[in-house]
C-alpha cells in the first residue's frame, strides 16, 4: 500500500454503506478533497481488495482522548492511533480532562493536537457547566463556535434539575445537544458496580438500573419541557430503553447510544474475570460507569440497537494507567479502553445472529452521525458517497483474532475483553484520502 | 462471548481446579471453592487440634520453622488474637503487622506489602481488609497461601468454618438441620461464607432481617421465582417469628449503628423490637436449639442479654473452637493434608 498524494483507487471489495442503501462490489476513488466519482480522476495506487468488506470510516460520539492532564493514561496522538487500528475516523473528545474542555482556548489546543498528530478527526465536545461543577453555565456559545459539536459533563451528571433545563434552552438556541450521562448521585452514591445479584455475592456496593432510568426519565421530561436535543449516553438498562422508545413514539428529541461492552458483558464479568482469574475475580478491567448489567438488560440494549430504538454505538472510550486497575476493585478507575475492540465485539454479535451486518455498520457510520447532527457541519460524514469525506475502513469479516491488551496501540491496556476471541478485523484504513492504518504493515514491525 | 451459564461453568473449571490442588500453599479466600469432603477434612483436623489446647502444655512443635503473619487493615480483637494463638501453638513464627488508614487508599502498597512478606520468607498471610476482595488481589499477587481473615462485606471463612465446628461438636452432622441467620445480612461476610458452608453441607438457611438489610438479589422471592440470585438455596423471610420456628441453630450478627445514620432503619428501639432474639421468640425454635453469634455483641439490641449468656448460648464455645479452627487452617495451608 502507499501513501502518496494522488487518488487511492481500492478495487473489488464489497462496499457496504448503509447510509445510502449501498451493498455491492464497486471501485471506490478516494482523493484528498473526498470520496470522487469513478473514473474522474487517474489513481497513483490501486489496492486490491477483492474478499473485504469496504465501509465508512467510523464515527465515535463518545471518547475520553486524557489530554489535556492525564498523558500518562493516553494522548490524542496515541488516541487517534488507538482510533485508527479501530477503524475510527471521527472521534468526539469528551471535555472531562484537566483542565476541562469549558473554554475556547482548551478546545483550540486539542484541536491543534489532533491536527499535529495527522491522522483522523476530533470532534471536540464542550462542557455543559464551567468546570464540569455542575453550578453554572460554561460558556456555550464560545465554545460552539471554537468547534464543539455538543456539550456533556459525562462522567457527572448535571444533578440539579432547573440548572439543566437552563442548559437546555441554551444549547437549544445554539443548535446542538445535550449529551447525558445519566446517573442519579444520590442512588448511585458509592455503588462500584451493577446491584444484583453478583454484587451481593461479591459484597460489593451496587449502583441500582433506576439510578440511570430515574435521570433519563427526568431529562426526557426536560426535553420535552424546552424543545432541545438530549443525547443519552451509553444506555444500559432495560428501563432506560422502555423509556427511550416512549419517548421516540412521542416524537421528542432523544437519541441514544450503547457501547459495545453494554452489548456484550454483564455484571458476571465481575465474577468471572478472564478465562484464567482466580474465582470469584473481582475483575477491575469489567468496572465500568455506568456498570454492566443483568443479561436482561444487555438483550434489551440489543434488541432495541437492533431494531433502531437506539441510533448508534459508542465506545465509551476509557484508557486507563495500570496502576489504576491493579488494586482493590472498589477504589479501581472505572472505564474500558475500547476503541480496538469495538469493531470486532460487534461483528462477534453479528456472527452470533444477535445483529445485521448492515445493522452493525450503521450504528458506527451514519448512525451517529444522523444522532448528532454531524452532517450539517461534514456534508456526506458517515458515508461513501462522492464529495463525502475520504473516511473509510476495509475489513476481513472472516478473521478471528484474540485480544491482546499488550498490543493495543491505546496506552490504556484496560479491556475486560483480553483473552477472549473476536470476529472480524480491520484491514486497513483511510482518513481524508490518505492511508493511516495498515494491518500488514503494522504486523511487520 | 455472553455469559451464559454454560460459560460461566466452563469459566470456572480450571480455577476450581488450580484451587483445589493440595493443601499446601492454598488460599483460604472462601467457602465457594470448598467442597463437602474438605469441609469435613477441615473439622477433623480441628478435632485433633482442639486435643492438642486441652493438653497441659498446649502446644505442638508442627509448624516449627513456619512464619505466619498477620496482616490487618481492620481493627480486630478476636479473630487476630486467635489467629495469633493459633499459629503459636503450633510454634509458628507469628508476625504482627497493622496497616494504617492512609495505606489503604492505595492497591499498590497492598501488593508491595504482601510481595515484601513473601521475600522475607514469610508462608502465610492472614489478612484482615475493609474492602471487598483485597485478599484475591493479594493472592493473585504473591505465593505465600492467603488466608482472609475477613474482607469487607464479602467473606470471614475461618469464623464460618469454626460455626460449622460449633454446630457439628452439639449435633454431631449439619446435614438437614435448620440454621436461622439473623440481622445485618446485607453488610455481613459471617452470613456470606457461613451461607456457602452451610448449604455445602446439607443444611437448609434461612436468612431473616428487615427488607433494607437483605440484598437485591441474595435469595429467592416468590414472587420472582426466575430471577438469578447469589444464593439460591436459602429461604428469605422477614418476619422473626416465622424464621424461628423450628430452627436448630440461630445465628444473631451484629448490627453496626453506621446502618441507622445511613437511613437503613429508623432507628435501634425499633430494630430490637422487631428483630431482637429474646428468651421468648427462641422458644419458638427447636427445644435445645443453639444461640450463636460472631461477636462482639450489642447486647439489647440484636440479641437479649438473658440468651446471650443462657444455656443455650454456644457464643463463648464459638471462640474456644475458633482457635482450634484456625489451627487446622494454618497447619493445612503451611504443611499440606
Amino acid at each position: 500500500m502507499t501513501d502518496n498524494a494522488g487518488p487511492i483507487l481500492i478495487h473489488g471489495a464489497r462496499v457496504l454503506d448503509p447510509g445510502r442503501g449501498v451493498d455491492a462490489v464497486e471501485d471506490l476513488l478516494l482523493g484528498r478533497e473526498g470520496i470522487l466519482a469513478s473514473r474522474t480522476a487517474t489513481p497513483v495506487a490501486t489496492i486490491d481488495a477483492r474478499g473485504l468488506l469496504l465501509v465508512p470510516g467510523f464515527v465515535d460520539l463518545h471518547c475520553h482522548l486524557r489530554e489535556p492532564g492525564e498523558e500518562h493514561k493516553e494522548t490524542i496522538r496515541t488516541g487517534l492511533e488507538a482510533a485508527a487500528r479501530g477503524g475510527f475516523t471521527t472521534v468526539c473528545a469528551m471535555p472531562n480532562t484537566r483542565p476541562p474542555i469549558d473554554n475556547a482556548a482548551v478546545v483550540e489546543r486539542v484541536l491543534a493536537a489532533a491536527g499535529a498528530a495527522g491522522r483522523g478527526r476530533v470532534l471536540p465536545i464542550g462542557c455543559v457547566t464551567a468546570g464540569r461543577a455542575g453550578e453554572h453555565l460554561a460558556e456555550l456559545a464560545e465554545l460552539a463556535e471554537a468547534g464543539c459539536v455538543a456539550f456533556s459533563d459525562d462522567g457527572s451528571p448535571v444533578a440539579d434539575a432547573e440548572l439543566m433545563r437552563r442548559a437546555l434552552e441554551y444549547a437549544g438556541g445554539l443548535g446542538l445537544p445535550i449529551i447525558d450521562h445519566c446517573e442519579d448521585p444520590a442512588l448511585a452514591r458509592g455503588g462500584v458496580m451493577h446491584e444484583g445479584w453478583v454484587a451481593t455475592r461479591l459484597g460489593l456496593r451496587g449502583q441500582p438500573a433506576a439510578a440511570e432510568e430515574a435521570m433519563a426519565a427526568r431529562d426526557i421530561r426536560l426535553a420535552a419541557l424546552t424543545g432541545a436535543h438530549v443525547h443519552l449516553a451509553h444506555i444500559s438498562t432495560a428501563g432506560t430503553v422502555a423509556l427511550l422508545r416512549q419517548a421516540k413514539r412521542e416524537g421528542l428529541p432523544i437519541t441514544a447510544e450503547v457501547t459495545p461492552h453494554h452489548l456484550a458483558l454483564t455484571h458476571e464479568a465481575v465474577l468471572y474475570g478472564p478465562p484464567d482469574s482466580l474465582l470469584p475475580a473481582y475483575d477491575t478491567h469489567a468496572r465500568v460507569n455506568p456498570p454492566l448489567r443483568a443479561e436482561s438488560d444487555r438483550r434489551a440494549c440489543l434488541e432495541a440497537l437492533a431494531d433502531g430504538t437506539i441510533d448508534c454505538v459508542a465506545t465509551d472510550h476509557a484508557p486507563h494507567a495500570r496502576t489504576d486497575k491493579e488494586c482493590e476493585f472498589d477504589i479501581a478507575a472505572p472505564g474500558i479502553s475500547g476503541l480496538e475492540t469495538a469493531l470486532g465485539v460487534l461483528l462477534t454479535l453479528v456472527d452470533e445472529g444477535a445483529l445485521t451486518l448492515e445493522r452493525a455498520i450503521e450504528a458506527v457510520t451514519i448512525g451517529p452521525v444522523r444522532a448528532l447532527g454531524l452532517d450539517r457541519r461534514l456534508p456526506g460524514l458517515g458515508t461513501l458517497a462522492p464529495g463525502a469525506p475520504a473516511d473509510a475502513v476495509l475489513i476481513d469479516l472472516d478473521a478471528r483474532w484474540q485480544v491482546e491488551p499488550e498490543h493495543f496501540a491505546s496506552l490504556g491496556k484496560n479491556t475486560p475483553f483480553r483473552g477472549r476471541t473476536l470476529r472480524g478485523r480491520v484491514v486497513a484504513t483511510f482518513s481524508g484520502g490518505r492511508l493511516i492504518y495498515d494491518a500488514r504493515a503494522a504486523a511487520r514491525v | 462471548m455472553t455469559t451464559t451459564e454454560e460459560s460461566a461453568a466452563q469459566a470456572e473449571a480450571p480455577a476450581r481446579q488450580r484451587a483445589l490442588s493440595g493443601w499446601k500453599g492454598r488460599h483460604i479466600l472462601d467457602l465457594d471453592t470448598f467442597s463437602r469432603a474438605e469441609i469435613e477434612h477441615v473439622l477433623e483436623t480441628a478435632d485433633a487440634m482442639r486435643e492438642v489446647l486441652q493438653r497441659d502444655v498446649p502446644r505442638v512443635p508442627a509448624l516449627r520453622g513456619v512464619t505466619v503473619a498477620t496482616l490487618f487493615y481492620e481493627p480486630s480483637t478476636r479473630t487476630r488474637a486467635s489467629f495469633e494463638l493459633a499459629g503459636k501453638a503450633l510454634g509458628a513464627d507469628v508476625l504482627n503487622l497493622s496497616a494504617s488508614g492512609s495505606s489503604v487508599e492505595k492497591g499498590e502498597s497492598l501488593i508491595d506489602t504482601v510481595r515484601t512478606l513473601q521475600a522475607m520468607g514469610v508462608q502465610v498471610i492472614v489478612m484482615r481488609h475493609p474492602r471487598s476482595g483485597a485478599p484475591y488481589l493479594a493472592a493473585a499477587h504473591c505465593q505465600a497461601a492467603v488466608v482472609n481473615g475477613g474482607d469487607g462485606w464479602h467473606a470471614h471463612p475461618s469464623q464460618a468454618l469454626l460455626d460449622l465446628y460449633t454446630i457439628r461438636r452439639r449435633y454431631g452432622t449439619l446435614a438437614g438441620l435448620r440454621v436461622a441467620i439473623v440481622g445485618d445480612i446485607a453488610h455481613s461476610r459471617v452470613a456470606r461464607s457461613n451461607i456457602w458452608g452451610l448449604t455445602t453441607m446439607g443444611a437448609e438457611v434461612v436468612l431473616c432481617g428487615p427488607p433494607t438489610l437483605l440484598p437485591s438479589g441474595i435469595g429467592p422471592r416468590i414472587s420472582t421465582a426466575r430471577e438469578e440470585v447469589a444464593f439460591p438455596h436459602v429461604t428469605i423471610e422477614h418476619d422473626l417469628e416465622r424464621a424461628l420456628r423450628g430452627a436448630d441453630v440461630v445465628m444473631a450478627l451484629r448490627l453496626q449503628k453506621e446502618r441507622m445514620q445511613s437511613g437503613l432503619l429508623p432507628g435501634l428501639r425499633e430494630y430490637a423490637r422487631r428483630y431482637q432474639i429474646t428468651a421468648e421468640r427462641l422458644a419458638l425454635a427447636q427445644p435445645d436449639a443453639l444461640v450463636m453469634h460472631p461477636g462482639p455483641m450489642n447486647e439489647g439490641v440484636e440479641i437479649a442479654p438473658e440468651v446471650a449468656h443462657g444455656g443455650q448460648s454456644r457464643i463463648e464455645e464459638q471462640v474456644t473452637n475458633g482457635v482450634a479452627v484456625r489451627m487446622a487452617l494454618l497447619f493445612l495451608v503451611a504443611r499440606g493434608g
